[in-house]
C-alpha cells in the first residue's frame, strides 16, 4: 500500500469530518427557516416561484399531500423528459445532428433519471445532444435529489415534532441553497484540472500517426458537478467517470469522491441536530462510517493482491487493473468506487464487471443496504428504518416496549418499516429470477459461468437500489431489460420513501412518553453495535443465498483457476 | 387544480434556473477563466490540433511508445468510450492478456515477462486511457532504438523528462503520458 493511497484516503475522510458540522448545521438553519449566508442572493429568485406557483415558504402538507405532490411532479418531469427526448431531432443545441431517441430508450432514461437512478442503457456521446445533456438530463440530476432531499427533511421535520413541510419549498429550496451553489464551485475546479465547458461542436484531431479522433465535447464539467454532489451518477459518456474527458486527473478523481458524500455525511449531522440528539446522530454516522470503511478494505486489498489465474502469468506486477485507469490506480479507484456505492451515485471510475468477485460483493453489500451514508436524505430515510426495525427487535428480546425518540413504536410503524424493508429484496430476487427464468433475460448475458447471474442480480440491485451503476457487460439496452429495471426503478424509488414518511406522520400524531429507568437509550455505542448487527443479519438472511451462487461461487472457481 | 399549478410552475422554475441558466453561465465563466481547458485542451503542432491532452490516442507503430489495450472500436475511440467488461473468470480475458504478452516479447528485444507490468496487457475502464507506468515506457525503449536509431540513453532520458508525479505529491502515481511522450519521439525523428 502506497503512501499515496493512503494519504488519498485520509484527505477524502477529513473532508467529510471537517464538512459534516457545518453543512449539517446548515441544513437544518436552510430547513428550519432560519437566516443563512445566502439569504440576499438567493430569496428573490425563491420568492418568485412562490409566488407564481401560489405557494407559502412555511405552509404544512399532510403526509398524504406531500406524497401526492412529490408523485406528480416527478410524473410530470418523466412525461416531459421523454417528450423532449424524442423531439431531439428539432431542438436547438445539436451541432452533432443527433436523431430522436426511440420510444424504448426515452422510456427507461426518463424514469431511470427521475428515480434518481441514472441507469443508462445508452452512451451519452454518441446518442444525446448537448440540449439534451444539459436541459433535459443535467436538470433532473439537480430536481430528483433535490426530491430524495425533500423527502428527507420532510421525516427529519416530523422526528423534531415539526409539521412535514411544503414539497414544493423542500424541493426548491434544496436545489437553490445546496445543489446549486455547490455545484458552482465544483464545476470551477472540474474545468480548472481540464474537463471541457463549451458548446462548440466536437473536436477533431489528427494526430502524429494519422489517426483522426472526434473528442466529444459539452459541458461536461457542470454535468460532472451535479452527477455527484446530487449523488445521481448519470455519465455524460459510456465510460463514465473512468473517460479522461469526464474526470481527466487524480485530483477530479478525488474532489468527485469528496462531492458524493458531502450531503450524505452532513444529513446524518442534520438528523442530530433538528431531533435534538446529537449522540445518536454521532452513533448513526460511526454506524454508516465503520460500513464505509470496510467496504473501502474489502475493494482495496484483494484488487491490489490480484486475479490468481492473471498472475500465474508471472508479470512485474499483480494489482488487477482490467477496467481500470492508470491515473487513478488502484487506490484511487476504491475511493471512488466506496465512495459511489455508498452514497448510491453510481457513476464508475472503472469497469465494476472485471473486479474480482470478493471485491463486488462490497458493492452488493452498499446497493442491498442502501444506508451506508446513501443518497441524501434517502440514505437516512433508510438508516431510520433499520432503527425502527432494530428498537423492535430489541423490544421483543427484552420485553419492553420499544420506543424511538420519546415515541412508542407500535403496529403500525413496524408495519410500514417492513413493507419498506421486504420492497427492496423483493424487487431484486423476483427481478433476477424473472431475468434467468426467460430466454429474454438470459439473452443479455455478456460473461459465462457465475459472473453472468453476478451481472444479472447487479442489474436489478442497482435499480432497486437507484444507484444506477451496472457490470456494464450485461445487454441493458435489450427491451427486456430497459422495461424490467425501468419498473423495479420507480417501485423502489417511491414505496420506501412514501413509507416511510407515513411513519413519520404517525410518529408525529403520537403523544410523547416520558424518559423512565425503563428507556431503552438508542444513543450509546452498544445500541450501534446492536443496530450494525441486525442490519447485516437481516440482510445476510435475505441475499446470502443468491450471493452464493454468484460472487463467491465465482471466487473459489477463481482460486482453483477455472475459465469459463 | 392548484396543486397542477405549482407542479408545472416549480418545474418551469427550476429547469430556467438549473436547466439553463446554470449550464450556459457555467460555459461563459469557464470560457473567460479557463479557455484552454474548457475547449479540451487541445495540443496543436504547425497550427494544427493533433491531440486533446487527457485523451489517449492508439500508437501500433515500432518507432513510438504504445498505450495500454483499449476495447473502442476501433482502439482510442472517443465517441465509443467503453471497457472491455470481461470478468475475471472469462477465459478471453485471459486469452487476450496472453496474446499481448506474445506480441511485447516478440516485438521488444531482451525483453522478459517479469518486467511487463498488468496494466500494459490489460485494457483500461475508458478505452481512452493516455497514461502508462514509467516501467511500461522503460520497457519499450530498446524497441524504439531499434526501429528509430535513436539511442537509448536518449529514449531514457526522454521518458524521465516525462514523468508526471502525484498532483500536490499525493494524489495518483508517477506516470507518463503516452501521446505526449511520442510528440517529443516525433520532433526527434522530424527536426
Amino acid at each position: 500500500m502506497s503512501i499515496q493511497t493512503i494519504l488519498t484516503w485520509a484527505v477524502v475522510i477529513a473532508v467529510f469530518l471537517v464538512t459534516l458540522k457545518p453543512l449539517g448545521t446548515y441544513i437544518v438553519r436552510v430547513f428550519t427557516f432560519q437566516p443563512t449566508i445566502l439569504d440576499r442572493p438567493l430569496k428573490p429568485i425563491e420568492n418568485f416561484i412562490f409566488r407564481v406557483i401560489g405557494v407559502d415558504r412555511e405552509s404544512d402538507m399532510s403526509a398524504k399531500e406531500y406524497s401526492l405532490a412529490l408523485i406528480l411532479t416527478n410524473f410530470a418531469w418523466a412525461v416531459g423528459a421523454y417528450i423532449l427526448l424524442r423531439l431531439q431531432g428539432q431542438l436547438p443545441f445539436n451541432p452533432q445532428h443527433f436523431g430522436a431517441v426511440n420510444p424504448q430508450l426515452a422510456f427507461n432514461t426518463a424514469t431511470s433519471f427521475t428515480t434518481n437512478t441514472n441507469w443508462q442503457a445508452y452512451s451519452g456521446e454518441n446518442t444525446m445532444s448537448y440540449f439534451s445533456q444539459f436541459a433535459v438530463l443535467s436538470y433532473l440530476q439537480f430536481v430528483t435529489p433535490a426530491t430524495g432531499g425533500a423527502a428527507g427533511i420532510a421525516f427529519l421535520r416530523t422526528l423534531s415534532g415539526r409539521k412535514l413541510g411544503n414539497f414544493f419549498v423542500d424541493l426548491t429550496l434544496m436545489t437553490t441553497r445546496l445543489l446549486l451553489p455547490l455545484s458552482i464551485i465544483v464545476t470551477l475546479i472540474l474545468v480548472a484540472q481540464g474537463i471541457p465547458e463549451a458548446l462548440s461542436p466536437y473536436l477533431h484531431v489528427h494526430s502524429i500517426v494519422g489517426q483522426t479522433q472526434v473528442v466529444p465535447r459539452g459541458p461536461i464539467a457542470s454535468w460532472e458537478a451535479i452527477e455527484h454532489l446530487g449523488q445521481n451518477g448519470g455519465g455524460y459518456t459510456n465510460a463514465n467517470s473512468a473517460n479522461p474527458l469526464e474526470s481527466p486527473t487524480a485530483i477530479t478523481n478525488v474532489v468527485l469522491s469528496i462531492a458524493m458524500g458531502l450531503l450524505p455525511v452532513a444529513f446524518f449531522y442534520a438528523f442530530g441536530v433538528i431531533t435534538g440528539r446529537r449522540r445518536l446522530g454521532w452513533t448513526l454516522i460511526g454506524v454508516a462510517g465503520v460500513l464505509y470503511l470496510v467496504m473501502l478494505a474489502l475493494l482495496y486489498f484483494p484488487e491490489a493482491a490480484g486475479n490468481p489465474i492473471i498472475n500465474a502469468i508471472g508479470l512485474h506486477t499483480h494489482a488487477n487493473m482490467v477496467g481500470k485507469e492508470t491515473r487513478f490506480g488502484v487506490g484511487g479507484t476504491s475511493i471512488f468506487e466506496t465512495s459511489t456505492m455508498a452514497f448510491t451515485t453510481g457513476s464508475v471510475a472503472s469497469a465494476h464487471d472485471s473486479f474480482l468477485p470478493i471485491s463486488s460483493i462490497a458493492f452488493y453489500l452498499a446497493m442491498f443496504l442502501n444506508m451506508v451514508f446513501g443518497g441524501k436524505g434517502v440514505g437516512l430515510l433508510n438508516m431510520l428504518m433499520f432503527v425502527i426495525i432494530t428498537v423492535f427487535l430489541i423490544g421483543l428480546m427484552v420485553g419492553r416496549t420499544p420506543e424511538f425518540l420519546g415515541k412508542k413504536i407500535e403496529a403500525k410503524e413496524v408495519s410500514l418499516a417492513s413493507v419498506a424493508f421486504l420492497i427492496h429484496p423483493l424487487l431484486i430476487l423476483a427481478g433476477t429470477a424473472l431475468a434467468v427464468a426467460t430466454p429474454a433475460g438470459m439473452a443479455g448475458v455478456f460473461n459465462p459461468g457465475p459472473h453472468g447471474l453476478s451481472e444479472i442480480i447487479y442489474g436489478f440491485t442497482s435499480g432497486a437500489a437507484n444507484n444506477g451503476s451496472a457490470f456494464g457487460g450485461l445487454g441493458a439496452a435489450l427491451p427486456f431489460y430497459e422495461i424490467a429495471i425501468g419498473i423495479v426503478m420507480v417501485i423502489g424509488r417511491y414505496g420506501s420513501i412514501i413509507a416511510m414518511l407515513f411513519i413519520g406522520q404517525s410518529l408525529l400524531q403520537k403523544k410523547a412518553v416520558p424518559e423512565s429507568a425503563g428507556t431503552m437509550h438508542t444513543d450509546t455505542v452498544l445500541f450501534g453495535g446492536v443496530l450494525l448487527g441486525s442490519i447485516v443479519i437481516l440482510n445476510a438472511l435475505t441475499f446470502f443465498p443468491i450471493m452464493a451462487l454468484g460472487p463467491i461461487a465465482e471466487q473459489y472457481l477463481m482460486m482453483a483457476h477455472h475459465l469459463f | 387544480m392548484k396543486v397542477l399549478r405549482a407542479v408545472i410552475g416549480v418545474s418551469v422554475g427550476l429547469w430556467i434556473l438549473v436547466g439553463l441558466a446554470y449550464p450556459l453561465a457555467m460555459t461563459g465563466i469557464s470560457q473567460i477563466l479557463f479557455p484552454y481547458q474548457a475547449n479540451g485542451s487541445q495540443i496543436k503542432l504547425n497550427g494544427k490540433v493533433v491531440a486533446s491532452a487527457h485523451v489517449g490516442q492508439y500508437f501500433d507503430q515500432a518507432q513510438y511508445f504504445w498505450g495500454r489495450p483499449s476495447a473502442t472500436t476501433p482502439p482510442y475511440n472517443p465517441m465509443a468510450s467503453t471497457p472491455s467488461n470481461l470478468g475475471p473468470t472469462n477465459k478471453l480475458l485471459i486469452q487476450h492478456i496472453k496474446a499481448r504478452v506474445a506480441l511485447l516479447l516478440k516485438t521488444t528485444p531482451g525483453l522478459t515477462v517479469n518486467q511487463i507490468p498488468a496494466s500494459m496487457v490489460e485494457s483500461s475502464g475508458s478505452g481512452l486511457d493516455p497514461d502508462i507506468t514509467v516501467q511500461s515506457a522503460l520497457i519499450q525503449i530498446p524497441r524504439i532504438a531499434k526501429a528509430t536509431g535513436i539511442s537509448r540513453n536518449t529514449l531514457t532520458h526522454l521518458v524521465n523528462q516525462h514523468i508526471i508525479g502525484p498532483q500536490l505529491g499525493i494524489f495518483g502515481r508517477s506516470h507518463v503520458n503516452v501521446v505526449d511522450l511520442n510528440l517529443a519521439v516525433f520532433k526527434l525523428l522530424h527536426p
